[in-house]
């Protein structure tokens, strides 16, 4: 029990050290930090599938892929234009009011029952790819063609423009 | 593993939307407060998983499986989205040779 | 979990670390004198009979040498850099199945840390992790060389992530599981069922595609374009001096042994060995299953020294384009020939 506490109150100083560190790439290795207690998490709640996918996927691949194009495009140039310090402070409140607001309002739900895992098979590859590939058959298939379009469009993007030859 | 999953059982599900709704705000404040597109978009991604825990803790308390394939589904939409967006990132930066998005509101440059 | 239970993992543990330093530490004396048979040269002779003591002095002047931290570096990010390095390539031996179980005066003891049912999916996770340690280091220099490096690592990486793991999917579908000790009790003996039970003649072309990419992710010649020295000065370490570099050019070595047990475990039969039937008894068995796997182990270290010092480096875009057009259209075939094959012949 107390485990999940320490774990979440990781995940909430981690996540704040993301958006508050002065560097990026201070930012993208706190975000590291951040989705590996997240990974603790999914763990926590027996679902190895997401939690290994999780690892392999976030902290793998899309936290590499920001790394490199930090690395790639800002070479040593440490200022980062800051906001106004107004701004900031509404900025900070306003993401403060949202809390509030939210936290305030599930508040008023009373304390529920605690998370029982019922089904210990349930974060299993087995039960998983049972469901996906039976239930989620379309949306699965549809993905594919999300992330077929997605390279697509990132190569196109990416590439320079050629030149226009000079025709003489 | 069976003697850590048991430590969860006396977790309250409403501790774990508190958690998600607290790292969800954090990073709508993140958003807010940069001006660097490509720490917006790590803010992005900390929403994103926010959603992501909160699925599965919901997945877990209802025993139903399909909270979990939902955020195997938004993992593969995050990494098509981390692909385009960082896609058009550089391609900002080599025009306008700056990641900060108050150059954005130039029409043409 | 019994007191005794937990005192025999940790000892496991522990037996494990040590002899993958070891292991790695001998790498270094038997790269060397490797190179030193392909170019006919001694190699080195000097520390104890044949040099075998070469490794001790190597790391006795690591440790002794003056430690050097530029002033531009980043000064945490610079110790992390290594440190992550060395830590990612040794978590990966805890899913590896090292031999059968054995069993001492009635209690059963599994010659494998923990046996979790996404084991493959684990050592891949390990492994995209095993980046970080040479970008934080190469940015932390604060050196167009070291950066340089660090990005060739990182594109180097994630492109031959994609189609090491497609070539395990393929083989996947033939075992139909995640777990490496169930992959490895599948593939018994040598013959069964009419044909051979090991994966690497179920699944050949999955076993070349998993080897090249096991050398990039290893950062070996031909691939190892991140430190390239004619081009980077040292690459991703240029910065870096005594058991700092060391720590780098250790994790290079254990990554090495882990992955030649990966493919050992995954592709050539783990601990089994040919005619292990024939053997009655069980706690025998299980000891020679751990020689097989080490003699396997060790050819194939032999095998990733063989090639360096035999073929030159590729040229930065032959390496691209060898990932994305070569090896990722070979992976999907290789998937799709797979799928046929267990529709119609089986």
């Amino acid at each position: 029990m107390s485990t999940f506490y320490f774990i979440a109150f990781l995940s909430i100083f981690f996540s704040i050290l993301v958006i508050s560190a002065k560097n990026p790439v201070h930012s993208i290795l706190y975000l590291v930090l951040t989705f590996f207690t997240f990974t603790i998490h999914y763990i926590l709640l027996n679902a190895q599938f997401l939690a290994v996918v999780n690892f392999i996927v976030y902290m793998g691949a899309i936290l590499v892929l920001f790394l490199y194009t930090l690395m790639l495009i800002n070479l040593n140039k440490e200022a980062e234009p800051v906001k106004p310090f107004m701004v900031k402070i509404a900025a900070v409140f306003g993401g403060g009011i949202l809390a509030v607001a939210l936290v305030s309002s599930l508040k008023l739900l009373g304390v529920s029952d605690p998370v029982v895992l019922k089904n210990p098979d349930l974060g299993l590859v087995k039960n998983l790819g049972k469901v996906l590939f039976n239930e989620f058959l379309l949306p699965f298939e549809i993905s594919s063609v999300l992330l077929l379009s997605a390279m697509v469009g990132a190569v196109l993007l990416a590439t320079k423009e050629k030149e226009p030859k000079a025709t003489i | 593993m069976e003697s850590l999953t048991r430590t969860i059982q006396a977790v309250p599900l409403n501790h774990y939307i508190f958690l998600s709704a607290i790292i969800f705000s954090i990073g709508v404040m993140g958003v807010l407060l940069r001006r660097n597109a490509i720490v917006i978009f790590m803010s992005v991604e900390l929403m994103l998983n926010s959603v992501n825990l909160l699925l599965t803790a919901f997945s877990v308390y209802r025993g139903d499986a399909a909270g979990q394939v939902f955020v195997f589904f938004i993992m593969a939409l995050a990494a098509a989205e981390v692909a385009v967006g960082l896609a058009i990132i550089v391609m900002i930066y080599r025009n306008t040779n700056s990641i900060d998005i108050n150059v954005l509101n130039r029409l043409k440059w | 979990m019994e007191l005794i239970d937990l005192l025999i993992k940790i000892a496991l543990i522990i037996v494990i670390f040590v002899i993958s330093l070891v292991v790695a530490m001998y790498s270094t004396y038997a790269e060397r004198k490797i190179a030193a048979f392909f170019q006919d040269r001694v190699g080195p002779n000097r520390a104890g009979p044949w040099g075998i003591l070469q490794p001790l002095a190597d790391g006795g002047k690591m440790f002794l040498k003056e430690e050097i931290i530029p002033t531009n570096a980043t000064g945490f990010l610079f110790i992390v850099g290594p440190s992550l390095a060395i830590l990612t390539a040794c978590i990966g031996s805890a899913v590896i199945p090292w031999g059968q179980n054995l069993e001492i005066g009635g209690r059963v003891i599994p010659l494998q840390v923990t046996d979790i049912n996404v084991g493959i999916l684990y050592i891949f996770g390990v492994v995209s992790l095993g980046v970080y340690g040479i970008m934080i280091g190469g940015w932390a220099s604060n050196n167009k060389y070291s950066l340089l490096g660090a990005i060739r690592a990182a594109s180097q990486n994630i492109s031959y992530e994609i189609s090491m793991g497609l070539s395990i999917i393929a083989l996947l579908m033939v075992t139909g599981t995640l777990s490496l000790g169930e992959i490895a009790k599948q593939q018994h003996g040598f013959w069964a069922d009419g044909y051979f039970s090991w994966n690497v003649f179920k699944q050949p072309l999955g076993f070349l595609l998993f080897i090249v990419c096991a050398f990039a992710e290893t950062n070996r010649s031909p691939f190892d374009l991140p430190e390239c020295e004619t081009e980077l000065v040292g690459g991703y370490h240029t910065e870096y001096s005594s058991m700092k570099l060391g720590f780098y050019l250790f994790a290079e070595y254990i990554n090495m042994f882990i992955s030649s047990a990966v493919m050992a475990t995954l592709y050539f039969g783990g601990y089994n060995f040919p005619f292990m039937d024939l053997i009655h008894s069980p706690n025998l068995v299980a000891i020679l299953g751990v020689v097989a796997l080490f003699i396997k182990i060790f050819m194939f270290i032999f095998f990733f020294m063989w090639v360096r010092w035999t073929l030159p480096r590729f040229r930065y875009d032959q390496l691209m384009d060898l990932g994305w057009k070569t090896l990722i259209p070979l992976a999907i075939a290789n998937i799709v020939l797979t799928g046929i094959f267990m529709t119609f012949f089986k």
